[in-house]
C-alpha cells in the first residue's frame, strides 16, 4: 500500500510537457503558501515565547512577546507547584489514558467480530452500528441518560459515553478484512481460537492503523471540553480545557467580569500572561509531542479510511 | 456461504465474535439508541423527579401531545437561532467550503516532496486543537489585549476587537474554523487529486490546454464527486454548527449573534432544567437534518452521482 501512495504523492519535478510556470504564478503560489504557513506558526510561537518571558520583557513588549529575551520558566514553576492547573492536569492525563485504552479494547475487538461476512448476524449488526451515521440523539435525551446512570461528577462521565466511535469502527475492520483471509484459515486448521488469531495475527498486522485510531481517540479525550461543563460541576475534577477555558473567562473582555472565575491555586496573584500561556503550551504539548511520531500513519490512514469507508 | 448449516452450528463457531461485538453494541445501545428513543419526552411533561429514577419518572410524566413544540414554535428565540444557525451554514458553505480545495490544488502543484509535506505538516496540525485552545489563540492574536491590538496601539492606531463585535462573528468564527480545519480538509482532496490520472493532463498539454483549462477540464471534474459527498455531508448538518465554538463565545459578542440551535437546547432546556421542550428541538433538528440529507442524496443521484449511499 506504502509503495502505490508514495509514488502517487512524489510527483517528479517538473515534466517535460509542462510550460514552465510564469514568475507571477509561481511567487503567488509561494506568498499564499507561505502566509498559511505562518497563520499557523506565528500564533504558536508568540505564546510558547511569551509563557516563557520575564515580567519585563512581557512589560517591555506591551502583551504578547514575539522576540524572545532569556528564558523565565517560573510561570511553569508556578502551575507545576500544585493548585488547580496541575490537578486538572493529572485528571486529563488520567482520562486520556484509561479512556484510550477503553476505547481501543471496544474497537478492536468489534471490528474484528464484524471482519468476517457470513458469520452469525453479520449483516444486522453493521446496520446497528452504520444506523448510528443517520440517527443522532440529541442533547437533552442524552443528558438524562448520563446523569441517570449516575455519572454527574464522576469521571466515567468523562469516559464511557464518547468511548465508541463507529467510524473508527469502520477504520479498523476495514483494514482488518484486507488481511489475506488464509493467514487466518491455516491458523484456524492449526487450532488456534478466534482470540489467538486476533491477539497473534492480526493485531501484530494492525499495528500502523491501531495506532492511527489511538491518537485519535486520545486527541478526543484530551481535547473534550463540553462533557465537562455538563457533567463535572466539582472543580477538582476538572480536566485541563475546561481550566483553560476558565481563565480566558477570567482574563478577557469586561463582558465576562461578571462570571469571572478564580483558579484556586494561583489567585493569590492575579494570573500573569506568562502564566495564561503556559497553561496554553501545557494543553497544547501532548499534540505536539505525539504528531510527529504518527503523522505519516495518520494521512495514511484517513486515506484508507476515506476510499474504502 | 454457510447459511445452509443450522443456526445452531453457525452459533458454535461464531459466538466468540459475537462476544467480541457485544460491549461496544452494548455502548451503542445505551448513549444511542436508549437516548433516541428517550427522545419521545418531547410528548410529556417530563419531571424527573416524579419517581425514584429516570424510568421511573418517565411512567409518571404526563403527556402532553404537541404542547413542547407549540411553545417552541411560538418562542421567537428559538427562530432567531434557527436563523443565525443557517446564516452561519451559508456563510460558511460560501467562504469556507472551498478553501481546502483551492489548498490542496496548491499543495499538488508543490514539487518538492520535502518541502509540500513540511506544509502539510504545518497546516494538519491546528486540526489537534481543542476549540477552547483555538479561542484563546485568536484572543491572545486578535483580541483587546492581543499581539495585533499591541501593535495597533504601537503604530498609533484606532486599536478595534474582532473578538467581541457581533457584527462580525460570522466571520470570526468562519475565520477560527478556517483556521481550525482548512489544513486537515485537504486530505480528502489531495487523495482525490492523487487519483487523476497524469497522461490525462499531458495529452490536454500536448493538445494545447494551458494551466487554467487543464484545471477546468481535468482537476475539478476528477474533485467533482469528493465535492458533491462532502456538499451533501455537509447540507445534513446544516443545523449544526459545531458546539462548543459558540458556547465559549456567547457571553462575549451576546446572544443575539452567537445563539445557535445547539447553544438554544443548553440555555433554553437543560440549564433552566426544561427537558420536554429540550427533546422537541433536538427531535426537530434530527428530523429536518434527515430530510436534508435524503433530499441531497437525491439531487446527487439526479446530477449523476454516487453520493452517499448508492441508488437503492
Amino acid at each position: 500500500m506504502s509503495g502505490t501512495n508514495a509514488r502517487a504523492r512524489e510527483s517528479p519535478a517538473r515534466p517535460p510537457w509542462e510550460e514552465k510556470p510564469s514568475i507571477a504564478f509561481a511567487l503567488g503560489k509561494g506568498a499564499v503558501l507561505g502566509l498559511v504557513v505562518l497563520a499557523v506558526l506565528v500564533p504558536i510561537w508568540s505564546v510558547l515565547v511569551t509563557s516563557l518571558s520575564s515580567r519585563e520583557t512581557i512589560n517591555a513588549a506591551g502583551g504578547m512577546v514575539v522576540v524572545p529575551k532569556g528564558i523565565d520558566v517560573s510561570a511553569y514553576v508556578t502551575i507545576f507547584s500544585g493548585g488547580q492547573v496541575a490537578r486538572a492536569v493529572w485528571v486529563s492525563v488520567v482520562v486520556t489514558a484509561s479512556g484510550t485504552l477503553f476505547s481501543l479494547f471496544l474497537t478492536v475487538l468489534a471490528a474484528y467480530g464484524l471482519s468476517r461476512p457470513g458469520s452469525l448476524a453479520h449483516r444486522p449488526l453493521l446496520f446497528y452500528f452504520l444506523l448510528t451515521f443517520l440517527i443522532y440523539p440529541g442533547l437533552v435525551p442524552s443528558y438524562l441518560v448520563v446523569t441517570g446512570l449516575g455519572l454527574k461528577d464522576s469521571l466515567w462521565a468523562l469516559i464511557v459515553p464518547t468511548a465508541f466511535s463507529v467510524f473508527n469502527l469502520v477504520v479498523i475492520r476495514s483494514f482488518f478484512m484486507s488481511i489475506p483471509k488464509e493467514l487466518i484459515d491455516s491458523a484456524h486448521i492449526d487450532g488456534a481460537t478466534e482470540w489467538q488469531v486476533l491477539a497473534l495475527i492480526v493485531l501484530p498486522l494492525s499495528k500502523a492503523v491501531v495506532a492511527v485510531v489511538g491518537l485519535f481517540y486520545a486527541v478526543g479525550y484530551w481535547n473534550a471540553y463540553f462533557n465537562a461543563v455538563l457533567y463535572i460541576d466539582d472543580n477538582d475534577k476538572w480536566p485541563i480545557q475546561r481550566v483553560l477555558q476558565s481563565y480566558i473567562l477570567a482574563g478577557q473582555s469586561p463582558h465576562f467580569s461578571g462570571g469571572a472565575v478564580h483558579v484556586p491555586g494561583v489567585t493569590a496573584y492575579p494570573p500573569t500572561l506568562a502564566i495564561k500561556m503556559a497553561v496554553m503550551v501545557v494543553t497544547v504539548i501532548p499534540a505536539l509531542l505525539v504528531y510527529p511520531f504518527v503523522q505519516r500513519h495518520f494521512t495514511k490512514g484517513m486515506i484508507v479510511g476515506a476510499v474504502k469507508g | 456461504m454457510n447459511t445452509r448449516r443450522s443456526l445452531r452450528m453457525r452459533l458454535r463457531g461464531d459466538w466468540p465474535l459475537l462476544l467480541m461485538v457485544a460491549p461496544a453494541a452494548l455502548i451503542v445501545l445505551i448513549f444511542h439508541y436508549v437516548p433516541t428513543l428517550g427522545n419521545v419526552i418531547a410528548f410529556q411533561d417530563y419531571n424527573p423527579f416524579e419517581g425514584n429514577n429516570a424510568v421511573d419518572a418517565f411512567i409518571h410524566s404526563d403527556w402532553v401531545g404537541f404542547d413542547n413544540f407549540e411553545t417552541l414554535f411560538r418562542d421567537r428565540a428559538f427562530w432567531d437561532a434557527v436563523r443565525n444557525t443557517l446564516s452561519i451554514t451559508l456563510f460558511q458553505l460560501v467562504f469556507f467550503f472551498p478553501l481546502p480545495i483551492a489548498l490542496a490544488i496548491l499543495l499538488n502543484d508543490v514539487s518538492s516532496p520535502k518541502l509540500r509535506s513540511f506544509i502539510q505538516g504545518v497546516v494538519y496540525l491546528p486540526h489537534f486543537f481543542s476549540w477552547v485552545l483555538v479561542i484563546t489563540f485568536f484572543v491572545q492574536m486578535l483580541g483587546g489585549a492581543g499581539l495585533l491590538a499591541q501593535v495597533m496601539r504601537q503604530h498609533g492606531l484606532h486599536e478595534w476587537n474582532v473578538m467581541t463585535n457581533p457584527h462580525a462573528f460570522v466571520v470570526l468564527v468562519t475565520s477560527e474554523a478556517v483556521w481550525k480545519d482548512v489544513g486537515w480538509g485537504t486530505i480528502v482532496f489531495l487523495a482525490a487529486l492523487a487519483a487523476i490520472d497524469p497522461t490525462l493532463y499531458e495529452a490536454a498539454a500536448v493538445d494545447g490546454a494551458g494551466r487554467g483549462r487543464r484545471l477546468w477540464h481535468i482537476t475539478l471534474p476528477g474533485l467533482r464527486p469528493v465535492i458533491v459527498l462532502l456538499l451533501i455531508l455537509r447540507m445534513g448538518d446544516a443545523l449544526s454548527v459545531g458546539f462548543e465554538q459558540y458556547i465559549l463565545q456567547r457571553e462575549a459578542v451576546g446572544r443575539q449573534a452567537a445563539e445557535v440551535l445547539d447553544t438554544f437546547v443548553y440555555y433554553q432546556a437543560i440549564v433552566p432544567q426544561q427537558w420536554g421542550l429540550g427533546a422537541a428541538a433536538g427531535l426537530f433538528k434530527a428530523l429536518v437534518g434527515l430530510v436534508l440529507i435524503l433530499t441531497a442524496n437525491k439531487m446527487a443521484h439526479g446530477l449523476g452521482e454516487q453520493g452517499v449511499y448508492a441508488k437503492a
